[in-house]
């Protein structure tokens, strides 16, 4: 920017405000500036969070607010750690987590380095598939339940018509064997995208340069991939990865709208659960303390990622 | 022809408030989203011309319709003046003090629960159940029942094919073991050139719908909630010989004779394979029935009704419906008791029963041109008369839960 | 750079590419294609077994889904013939309309709320993310996680205390409520994205118009905003995204006046069941905006997200 448009940007300042913010000192501007986000999430986030733990504790029922509560000390921790349903849940999740991060990260990123050969036409289709990504998850789950329907649905017309299976030989969501993946191809199909997007952004951000050296250097294709391309895309990667994993350790909408959980238990996700013991159940207490475990959960798994991620970046 | 109208309500509402002298209240119902509550809108318009109120609706989807309420409820919200709740919560409602108790209003005003239908009163009003303690006007009577492909049952060919199986003819089942065998005659069959299946059944295990479906085939089976004669007592009433019948039978239904996929279904689900001709028999409430008549598909002639058949221990159908109640946190009550008045007149019940409406008035039922006023009134009163509700008592959830030391 | 880069794909590596790419498009697009001809299909079209890909459009989801309908009588239908091309898609089927549908008020609700969140999740987000750049600020990196946990909480865990909460103070079913909750949602997502953006803004921009006689405000005002617009444009897009789209919070805590658009679509009942036309019709309505938004600051999205920081 040159001096003299500064000079100019200057003078339009009006001078009673630029002299009554030059008195404040940086310290004085970062608190200004970083106070109503940490106050925000303090009174939105925090403060139910702390409620909740008090509950935890307690055997409070939301449904008889005038019922007399009493304190339970860890009853309620000892109960949910104890109660093999909970690990049946944990499992669902954890295979709905794992199997939904490996998909979007291997179908993301192939599809990022295949767009970032930049032939004619890329644009187009990366908002293509970009659409599926801003739809209600709440929305998509509810008509995936009609696509997934052997009769009517159009996936099993589509399955059936690529692999010659009668389309009402198998039902998606109704099978406790194929639940599970229906749940991971439909959030696949929805948040490929986001993975995509950020490791194209990781894709792009990588210097021309430093493949014009390694060229130089006539290191061939496929180690300029490896010892290039993906430790450089690695960091953003692994943050994509990290928003998908907390998103989806979290996942209600879509996964209760498409399954309810069923069939049987095969996909009540922890969310779901804790939705029944809180708003059916109505056992708060005891619904508090599984949201506290489950937040510790992730609170520890991500502090480890985090701190992967830093090392990561910092290399 | 609409400024005329407009017009004319409008002189109506100024000579009803002239008249009373009352002020205008804002009053808020609350039911869930559905076919009836659509046309309680249009019935409810009358009211507003009467009466000067304005009315608004907060219809809530049923599977989020017990959460959204409760919750609302059990923190003492005024979203709604007027509940239409589920029977289930009665107990909770009174108990609660979420409803205020309607005895005096009733006697004030005339309206005798004696003028409607039994089973709609001690399952929609009554607290405790059997006791003359009123916290509900029953507002909308619901049964699960059946509705078939009359048209296909009517096929020569199939017909005959039946007789030669099955040794009768083939119609309306008269037990629950019949029912099992026209489903299975029915599954997998070409019909016009698509499969067909038996039966569509409730599976839907996230909200009620299981429950709803599998207790028609229980309470014949002989399954009770107790001792009759001692209330608390469950073992060999809730799990007896007959009760384990009836639960293995509904499995048997499911396992031979349902369509692919049909492992999560409640009552959406079994209309949509019902009307796009997967199924030869559906399981489902009442309320669907207008809708089935006027199906472009499936209508008029092509479909049949038929309550809930017998089993061998008993024939009953489960109740659905609710009642009518005014919420104690509300600011408007004298309006909303207005409410349940105007509704309560025989009138009114019957263009209820015009508009889709399944009303609970003794007048409006047992009118002689009822049972022959839509091809499925008397499907609607049989199944009345055997219903049988579950439990509504509130003292169930504290009893399971602090059994399992979860609370 | 010049045009023949040595780094440049080969023509066939990229139409290869070209043809893998658009082959996932088309996947991808179908089921999205299968919802917005929905809701141009009729009822029965609509759930038709086996499914029907060629059909006779209407506009009996549109019309479903912008208003109520209730039966009626065939007498009264005879007397009361319909005057517009909407009454009459209602008519033959034996209804008339009962009045407008609330689709219209929830979808307002979704623009005060969605568009709401994400105007102040960005204004606080930037605000934030430009400090935790500049700034020594105490615990820095145990805040930012600070900011990053905040996501962790599922909803239906603080669903409780907030609903007592906002009762409390009045927010309970309120606009504001809303946009309050939304932007502490999307604020973890926008801090952590705009802070890497601003963090690859070279600061000796600022150093050179704090020397200029600059206060450090008015180097962040004129020199650093407009630097940051695109990563300010990406965050807009996934935070909107966000808030748009939220269910969880929407339907435990929300009702008659607040509101949104995304636990309605699912259970619009036609009659006796789902009203899949209109369900799609919805669908299609309630994806326009944000497509579009995102259409609009498409040329940002990439580049917006480059998580600068990730690289030093």
């Amino acid at each position: 920017m040159s001096q003299l448009s500064m000079d100019s940007v200057a003078r339009a300042t009006p001078p009673r405000l630029s002299r009554r913010i030059r008195g404040l000192s940086d310290r004085t501007i970062a608190w200004l500036f970083i106070a109503p986000t940490i106050f925000l999430l303090l009174a939105v986030n925090i403060f139910p969070l702390i409620w909740t733990i008090r509950l935890s504790f307690t055997n409070f029922a939301a449904n008889r607010p005038n019922a007399e509560v009493q304190w339970v000390g860890l009853r309620n921790y000892q109960r949910i750690l104890t109660d093999p349903d909970t690990w049946a849940t944990m499992q669902a999740t954890a295979h709905f987590l794992i199997w939904t991060i490996l998909l979007q990260v291997l179908i993301g990123f192939t599809l990022a380095w295949l767009i970032n050969r930049k032939f004619r036409g890329n644009d187009l289709w990366t908002t293509i598939i970009v659409l599926p990504m801003m739809l209600s998850p709440a929305v998509v789950g509810n008509f995936w339940t009609l696509l997934y329907q052997p009769q009517i649905g159009l996936f099993n017309s589509i399955v059936a018509f690529l692999t010659g299976a009668d389309p009402t030989s198998f039902s998606m969501i109704g099978d406790v064997d194929l639940a599970p993946w229906a749940i991971i191809i439909v959030d696949t199909w929805m948040w490929t995208p986001f993975v995509m997007l950020i490791c194209l952004a990781g894709l792009r951000s990588i210097p021309e340069s430093i493949y014009e050296a390694a060229e130089c250097d006539r290191a061939s294709k496929w180690r300029q991939f490896w010892t290039i391309t993906v430790p450089m895309v690695l960091p953003f990667l692994m943050l994509a990865v990290l928003f998908r994993g907390i998103e989806n350790f979290k996942m209600f909408d879509l996964v209760v709208q498409l399954t309810g959980g069923g069939p049987g238990n095969t996909t009540t996700l922890t969310s779901i659960e804790l939705k029944r013991e809180a708003f059916e159940k109505w056992r708060t207490g005891y619904s508090s303390a599984y949201a506290v475990i489950l937040f510790v959960t992730v609170f520890g798994l991500a502090s480890i990622y985090v701190k992967a991620l830093n090392r990561v970046k910092d290399r | 022809m609409k400024t005329r109208l407009l017009a004319a309500t409008a002189l109506t509402t100024l000579a009803a408030m002239a008249a009373t002298g009352a002020r205008a209240d804002e009053l808020t119902l609350c039911w869930a989203a559905w076919d009836p509550a659509n046309a309680l809108i249009e019935l409810s318009k009358d009211f507003e011309a009467k009466t000067g109120h304005t009315m608004s609706f907060e219809f809530v989807p049923w599977p989020n319709f017990a959460d959204r309420m409760l919750n609302e409820l059990n923190s003492g919200g005024q979203l709604c003046d007027l509940m239409i709740g589920d029977s289930q919560w009665i107990g909770l409602g009174a108990e609660a003090g979420h409803y205020i108790k309607l005895n005096d209003f009733f006697e004030a005003n005339g309206i005798s629960m004696d003028d409607f239908i039994p089973a709609t009163v001690t399952g929609y009003s009554e607290w405790p159940k059997g006791t003359p303690n009123y916290w509900a006007l029953p507002a909308f009577g619901d049964v699960v029942g059946w509705t078939y492909r009359k048209d296909w049952f009517e096929r020569p060919e199939l017909q005959a094919e039946f007789k030669e199986k099955y040794g009768r003819d083939l119609g309306v089942p008269a037990t629950l073991a019949e029912l099992k065998d026209i489903a299975e005659f029915f599954q997998g069959r070409e019909i016009d050139g698509t499969t067909v299946y038996g039966a569509a059944i409730y599976t839907e295990r996230g909200s009620e719908g299981i429950t709803m479906g599998v207790t028609n085939v229980l309470y014949n089976y002989g399954f009770q909630y107790g001792n009759p004669e001692n209330p608390y007592e469950l073992e060999g009433f809730v799990n007896s010989p007959g009760a384990v019948e009836g639960l293995e039978f509904y499995k048997s239904l499911y396992d031979c004779c349902v369509p692919p996929g049909s492992s999560n279904w409640y009552m959406s689900e079994n209309i949509d394979a019902y009307k796009s001709g997967q199924v030869a028999m559906q399981m489902n409430f009442a309320f669907i029935w207008p809708g089935v008549h006027a199906d472009p598909n499936v209508g008029g002639d092509k479909s049949g009704y038929f309550p809930n058949p017998a089993g061998p221990a008993g024939h009953f159908a489960q109740l659905g419906g609710q009642g009518i109640s005014v919420v104690s946190y509300s600011d408007s009550q004298d309006a909303a008791l207005e409410y349940i008045k105007w509704f309560a007149q025989p009138e009114i019940q019957a263009r209820w029963w015009e508009l889709g409406g399944y009303s609970a008035l003794r007048a409006v039922v047992e009118d002689p041109g009822f049972a022959s006023s839509q091809p499925y009134a008397q499907t609607f009163l049989d199944s009345m008369a055997i219903v049988k509700d579950f439990w509504a008592e509130p003292s169930y959830w504290t009893e399971v839960f602090e059994d399992e030391g979860k609370l | 750079m010049s045009a023949h880069s040595i780094t440049e794909p080969s023509n066939g590596q990229k139409w290869l590419a070209g043809v893998l790419v658009a082959a996932y498009a088309i996947i991808t697009i179908l089921p999205l294609l299968w919802i917005i001809a929905t809701g141009f299909k009729s009822s029965p079209d609509a759930i038709a077994y086996p499914p029907k890909v060629l059909f006779q459009p209407t506009l009996e989801g549109y019309v479903n889904l912008f208003t109520t309908q209730t039966r009626q009588s065939a007498e009264f239908l005879a007397e009361n013939p319909p005057t517009t091309w909407y009454e009459e898609i209602v008519h033959d089927k034996g209804m008339v309309i009962a009045g407008p549908s609330r689709f219209g008020e929830r979808f307002m609700n979704s623009v005060i709320i969605g568009f709401g969140a994400t105007f102040l999740s960005v204004v606080l987000g930037t605000l934030a993310a430009y400090a935790f750049s500049r700034y020594r600020v105490p615990l820095k990196d145990d805040l930012l996680f600070f900011i990053l946990s905040t996501r962790m909480m599922p909803p239906i865990a603080v669903a409780i205390p907030i609903f007592l909460m906002f009762r409390n103070i009045g927010l309970s079913d309120t606009h504001a409520g809303m946009i309050l909750l939304y932007t502490a949602v999307n604020l973890s997502l926008a801090v952590w994205l705009l802070k890497g953006f601003i963090d690859e803004i070279p600061r000796e921009y600022e150093e050179a118009a704090l020397i200029d006689g600059y206060t450090r405000f008015q180097a962040f005002v004129k020199v650093v905003l407009p630097q940051a617009t695109t990563g300010i444009a990406a965050t807009a897009i996934f935070c909107l995204i966000f808030s748009w789209n939220e269910y969880a919070f929407a339907v435990l805590l929300t009702s008659g006046t607040a509101q949104t658009a995304p636990p309605f679509i699912p259970t619009i009942i036609g009659v006796g069941g789902q009203d899949w036309p209109a369900v799609a019709a919805g669908a299609t309505i309630f994806l326009v905006p944000v497509m579009v938004f995102t259409i609009l600051l498409r040329k940002h999205l990439l580049r917006g997200i480059t998580f600068g920081a990730v690289r030093k």
